[in-house]
């Protein structure tokens, strides 16, 4: 198992991945990557001004999370902004899910591999991380109270009654390699 | 030579009511953050000391929400679009 991320030369952070592991990150930031793909429908026009053509909030719980509405008590300026700015931040954020994905072999060997990443390469993956995580925890429900069960299913307890307790795992994982992430490029 | 664009009055209706007030990016709670990220988030996206930014993480997570930032509608704007980006749940509002 992995002991997440560490500063390596020249300002770069690098991991040590399981196959298995590997396969994980890969497998999740597609999945975020599919779900910020662009509307199917999108104006040529609109496209071409920087005009988005969403302006409703997302009716999935994940996507507005993702998306979260900018005026909280004004709907009409929330949908203005959103149509001026939703499709910048979906760009945004296929971009850190594929630089993740680029990032990982996609054939590891049993014997693991080894990620490095130069600093923005590094912030990439720390907001790419983060909106997985986003996304596998909207999906969970995952509450305050959720913390415990991910502790003891990281610490390897059984039986900790929870419906999703694989998901949950994966999630409390996922949590740890963020924060190896943060304290690597902050060089502690 | 080019003519210069015809300047487009903004109708009054769009116009602040009250533009002497400023306007404050807040960023609430969430279970899924973590408490490490979000400090850095404030460090990297406002250039807040350590200890300004770990204390404003603890006020979201304690209280539920705090103010992060404040400045004109068009500064708070942009620091909601990159809170955004880096996937805290952030909106603005007059003071």
């Amino acid at each position: 198992m992995t002991n997440g991320f560490r500063r390596g030369a020249k300002g770069a952070v690098l991991i040590d991945l399981t196959a298995d592991e590997a396969a994980v990150l890969r497998s999740m930031a597609a999945l975020v990557l599919e779900l910020v793909e662009e509307p199917e429908e999108q104006d040529e026009f609109a496209t071409m001004v920087g005009i988005g053509t969403s302006s409703e909030p997302h009716e999935d719980p994940v996507l507005a999370r993702l998306f979260p509405d900018a005026y909280g008590d004004d709907a009409k300026a929330a949908s203005d902004f959103r149509r001026y700015t939703e499709d910048e931040l979906r760009r945004h954020k296929r971009e850190n899910a594929q630089t993740m994905l680029e990032s990982i072999p996609a054939e590891v060997p049993r014997t693991g591999c080894r990620v490095e990443l130069d600093l923005a390469d590094a912030h990439a993956w720390l907001k790419g991380l983060n909106d997985v995580r986003l996304a596998l925890g909207t999906r969970l429900g995952v509450s305050e109270e959720t913390d415990q069960d991910v502790d003891a299913l990281l610490s390897g307890a059984r039986g900790v009654d929870h419906p999703d307790a694989a998901a949950l795992h994966i999630f409390g994982w996922l949590g740890g390699v963020q924060e190896s992430l943060v304290l690597a490029i902050q060089g502690e | 030579m080019t003519t210069a664009p015809v300047e487009l009055e903004r109708p009054e209706t769009d116009q602040d009511p009250r533009p002497d007030l400023p306007w404050v990016t807040i960023v609430w709670n969430d279970p899924v953050n973590l408490m490490s990220y979000v400090t850095y988030v404030f460090q990297t996206v406002f250039g807040y000391s350590k200890a300004k930014a770990n204390k404003l993480m603890l006020d979201v997570h304690h209280k539920g929400r705090a103010v992060v930032s404040s400045g004109s509608r068009e500064e708070m704007e942009r620091d909601v679009s990159i809170l955004h980006e880096y996937g805290l749940w952030a909106t603005l509002q007059q003071d």
